[in-house]
């Protein structure tokens, strides 16, 4: 396990260097997407920004305009399993680096992680604040027709904190946790 | 049609409106001190430096900056859940009506994010107001004052719920056995999805309406509190050890805190019917409260 420094956009050797349990520190940009965003990608909308090396970000922000300028108030990580569906395709076909969320993906995603070059980092659910302190500024806004939560936010952050749990080696923390906790509650049954 | 007069007098810009803004600022930004006293205990129990003491360890600093800074705890401000009991004769269409203001002008402030949409047009009214949200539970009783308890939840940790018919070909029959079961059940398929170390809501019995309400109903239970059903008590005491078995840990990383209480209560139910309903609290779990007096609208008390 190792703290690795990350800048985007990240190239594939760099990604394909990491392992679960890393814990990596992001500085650079950041797109938002979640539910809306892979729907509408995945049914043939082109993304509005180049994502290639990119990360995404599963986050529906706490955005207040304050004069001209959007101020980040809170921004943790969404779960990541219902963008299952479409996340291997959207990181096949735009050449994404890493997700963010919580709670991991399944075996389709990890799938991609490998084939493509990609890893899952898992950030702390609910801790919106320790996130948001990261985020030095808001750099624009796409897709807002889709609601504040669930536009594409242009976000720019420095160190950045996840850990690594699905690699582009195939290794996935959660499937061996779920894997686990079944044999473990299995034994435990009243 | 005579429209009747109400027995206080509260605009939207009445002290009664700022106790409603300030308990939504408040529960929004400030975990009550059990949770807070369950969560620090929580850390205790891992393993120092493992992913389950760093999670632990993040999620302390944020209940900190959330509390300094007066901003969300977490970003998903989730279903916004009032349970009101109000005197006899007191107004509660007009407090239904400052509530929602409050929670607009919430939104406004961003102690709210802007989480009410559509279910067909997916488009966001940006207010937190439209059907069904924010959602009312008006109750009276025979005290003179109002009280207000609001319990922000999650959609991560909503979905996470889930509502068992027993009996049920693996998890058993109508008994304690076969409750305890599919509680368990709930934490496996929940695994880290819904921000544990997770806090859990039970109603046994019910239909499948009230049951799922009853649940959440529970979780206005103090985590330190003991139920007086002897019988609940001991299953709340089974399901927690029995969870925290279960390696699933923090944020599902692995690790010994999987769940910080469990909270059960029945409801009686039809001979036909046997349903379990789970509801899964995040560790950010929102709910403040606050008394009010009937005719000022100022707080007079706050709860948790």
């Amino acid at each position: 396990m190792a703290l690795v420094k990350l800048t985007t956009p990240i190239d594939e050797t760099t990604i394909r260097s990491l392992h679960v349990g890393d814990t990596v520190a992001i500085t650079g940009r950041l797109y938002t997407g979640r539910d809306a965003v892979h729907h509408r990608i995945h049914e043939g909308t082109k993304p509005p920004v180049d994502l290639g090396g990119q990360i995404i970000y599963h986050c529906g922000p706490v955005m207040v305009k304050e004069g001209d300028q959007w101020v980040c108030k809170a921004a943790g990580p969404t779960t990541s399993s219902r963008e299952e569906p479409y996340q291997h395709e959207v990181i096949r076909d735009y050449g994404i680096r890493g997700v963010i969320g919580k709670g991991g993906m399944g075996e389709k995603t990890l799938a991609a992680c490998r084939e493509y070059g990609a890893v899952y980092l898992h950030a702390i659910g609910g801790a919106a604040q320790v996130c948001a302190a990261s985020i030095k500024r808001v750099d624009g806004v796409d897709w807002m027709d889709l609601g504040s939560p669930e536009a594409i936010w242009h976000l720019w952050v420095e160190d950045f904190m996840a850990i690594v749990t699905m690699d582009a080696h195939g290794e996935s923390l959660h499937r061996n946790v779920l894997k686990d906790s079944k044999q473990r509650l299995a034994a435990l049954k009243a | 049609m005579t429209a009747t007069a109400p027995i206080h007098d509260a605009a939207p810009d009445s002290a009664l409106f700022e106790t409603i803004l300030e308990l939504i600022r408040r529960t929004s930004t400030q975990l009550p001190d059990d949770v807070v006293r369950a969560v620090t205990a929580a850390r205790s129990q891992e393993v120092e430096g493992s992913n389950a003491d760093v999670a632990l360890n993040v999620i302390g600093c944020n209940i900190g900056l959330a509390k300094e800074s007066s901003l969300p705890l977490c970003q998903d401000t989730g279903t916004i859940l009032f349970y009101i009991h109000t005197p006899v004769g007191y107004d509660q269409l007009q407090l239904e009506e400052i509530a929602t203001e409050a929670v607009r002008v919430a939104t406004k402030k961003g102690y709210l994010r802007q989480n009410s949409v559509d279910s067909i047009t997916g488009k966001n009214t940006g207010d937190n107001t439209g059907p069904g949200s924010p959602v009312f539970h008006f109750h009276q009783w025979r005290e003179p004052h109002v009280e207000i308890k609001l319990m922000l939840k999650g959609g991560g940790c909503e979905n996470m719920n889930a509502q068992y018919s027993l009996p049920h070909p693996d998890l058993g029959g109508r008994d304690l056995k076969g409750v305890e079961n599919a509680i368990l059940d709930c934490i496996l398929q929940a695994q880290g999805q819904g921000c544990g170390p997770g806090i859990l809501g039970v109603c046994i019995g019910g239909d499948r309406g009230t049951g799922y309400m009853f649940a959440k109903e529970q979780l206005l239970r103090t985590l330190d509190d003991t139920n007086d059903d002897e019988v609940l008590a001991a299953l709340e005491a089974r399901v927690v050890d029995k969870a925290n078995q279960s390696g699933i840990g923090p944020m599902g990383f692995g690790g010994k805190t999987t769940l910080l209480a469990c909270k059960i209560g029945k409801q009686n139910r039809l001979p036909a019917s046997f349903f379990v309903s789970v509801a899964y609290m995040c560790w950010a779990y929102r709910r403040r409260g606050v008394e009010i007096d009937a005719a000022s609208g100022t707080a007079t008390e706050w709860l948790y």
